[in-house]
């Protein structure tokens, strides 16, 4: 992949820590452009969420300023978006995690805890490919306490699982939905093979 | 049953002063390893899952070295590591914490001030927050002479194992008995909001006899997930702190350092014996 003069726009932490994602993009030779909500995105690059920290805390950063609104109007508009841990947790409707707190109900469903196993799932699991098997499958690093739960009544909701995983029970690890993706685990921190879905994404979207 | 996927984890660790790598025997008589980040690229290579990177410089000078070392190891590593030594203050958490680090671990500083783990826990999330116990049997007379010593009858709690064995809580390297019983300080760092626990024993620390199983064991079954230490001589030794001692990770130094075997020879025996390990 050429990814020279490439750029996606990256989202942030509270405190604008870029973080790991960053660093990630800079091995890979992507180039990132960082927003928030002063500096909001505009749409003509790819955007990646990494969310740190907990469901509701992140809500209320995002929320500061209407970025929430920002961000969910250029997603729908069709702009790439890649979600990482929190930031994929964030694109559904609600979760366990911060009860009465609206996700951006980008992708429906919620988020749930783990109720099997210690508690969040600490270390290294394998993901399959659900239905786009030209992902392949390999160990990513994962810590997380809740997972996303796409809608089960809602017929297409098997269609936008892109990984699935095991802890104590199959988990959803990754959604692709229309322009969205986003992951549960952290490609970031993956060695090799979460670098190369990094990749991956970033010339799926350029 | 159910069954979780995830794997067990395989950590080398370093030990670093002033910059550099260097490897304690139960804490004494270093010897130089190495430049840390070289290491820590080639045990990437090797398959690590992650990294500990044990700051025991002499002095406070020494100490401020490791914030380099933290940012330019997160330039070049892909995987998770840990900090750990010395840390007393949240404000050095964030700081490791935004160079790039995933973890610190804490020990002594806990013990001293227990609401450390809980200021680390609420300001940067209970999984970032590692806390380091070293213990040492209760009544075992294999310490070597210069090492603490502690009458048994200084245990501040009874213990609660069926087997009637119980472990105590040293610090300062080792040089500390703080009569705790480690079982009990356990069960306070995870309502503190500890994420993972690093158990050393001190019985087979340096020693290359292999994981203290039957202290692994015994804390196996706390909440959080137990990274055993200290022992490790071959890979039938990470067999059995899995399979036995039901650690969730086991760290190790020496073993790979002097490069006996490779973090990948351990996976590839592990994975041999049917243990769930990532192997690349």
């Amino acid at each position: 992949m050429n990814a020279n003069g490439f750029a996606v726009d990256l989202v942030t932490s509270v405190g604008g820590n870029l973080g790991s994602v960053a660093r990630s993009l800079t091995r890979l030779g992507v180039n990132f452009n960082a927003v928030d909500a002063g500096n909001p995105p505009d749409g003509s690059r790819p955007i990646i969420l990494p969310g740190v920290g907990a469901f509701g805390a992140v809500m209320s950063s995002l929320r500061a300023g209407g970025f929430d609104q920002t961000i969910s109007s250029l997603v729908k508009a069709g702009t790439p978006f890649l979600g990482v841990c929190v930031g994929m947790q964030i694109l559904f409707d609600c979760s366990e995690e911060a009860p009465g707190v609206a996700g951006l109900g980008l992708v429906k469903g919620n988020v749930v805890k783990f109720t099997q196993g210690k508690v969040p799932q600490t270390g290294w699991n394998e993901v399959r490919p659900v239905n786009d098997t030209s992902w392949p499958s390999g160990f990513v690093y994962f810590v997380n306490s809740y997972y996303a739960k796409p809608d089960c009544a809602n017929p297409e909701s098997d269609s936008v699982i892109l990984y699935e995983a095991d802890y104590f029970g199959k988990f959803c690890a990754a959604v692709s939905v229309g322009n969205i993706t986003a992951f549960q685990f952290h490609p970031e921190k993956s060695g090799e093979f979460g670098e190369g879905l990094l990749k991956r994404w970033v010339s799926d979207v350029v | 049953m159910l069954s979780s996927g995830l794997c067990k984890r395989i950590i080398p660790c370093l030990d670093v002063a002033n910059g550099r790598t260097v490897k304690g025997v139960k804490f004494q008589n270093l010897r130089d390893i190495g430049d840390p980040v070289e290491l820590a690229i080639e045990y990437q290579r090797q398959g690590a899952d992650e990294l500990m990177f044990l700051d025991i410089s002499a002095s406070r000078e020494e100490r401020s070295t490791v914030f380099d070392l933290v940012r330019s190891v997160a330039e070049h590593l892909a995987i998770p590591f840990t900090v750990g030594g010395g840390i007393s203050k949240l404000d050095d958490v964030k700081k490791l914490l935004s160079l790039g680090a995933d973890k610190v671990s804490i020990n002594s500083s806990a013990v001293q001030r227990p609401q450390l783990i809980a200021e680390i826990a609420e300001a940067c999330g209970s999984q970032c927050c590692v806390v380091a116990i070293d213990a040492r049997k209760v009544g075992c007379d294999s310490l070597s002479s210069e090492s603490a010593t502690t009458k048994s009858s200084t245990i501040r709690s009874s213990t609660n194992r069926s087997n009637g064995a119980a472990w105590e809580v040293l610090t300062k390297g080792g040089t500390v008995s703080t009569g705790l019983d480690a079982w009990v300080w356990a069960q306070q760092c995870v309502e503190l909001g500890a994420g993972e626990f690093m158990l050393t024993s001190w019985d087979t620390d340096g020693t290359q006899e292999g994981f203290d199983i039957e202290m692994v064991l015994a804390f196996s079954g706390l909440p959080i997930p137990v990274i055993a230490s200290g022992g490790a001589k071959n890979p039938q030794s990470f067999v059995d702190v899995f399979s036995l001692g039901q650690a969730d990770a086991a760290l190790a130094a020496s073993i790979f350092h002097d490069g006996l075997f490779t973090v990948n020879q351990v996976k590839t025996t592990l994975k041999n014996e049917g243990i769930t390990v990532r192997l690349c």
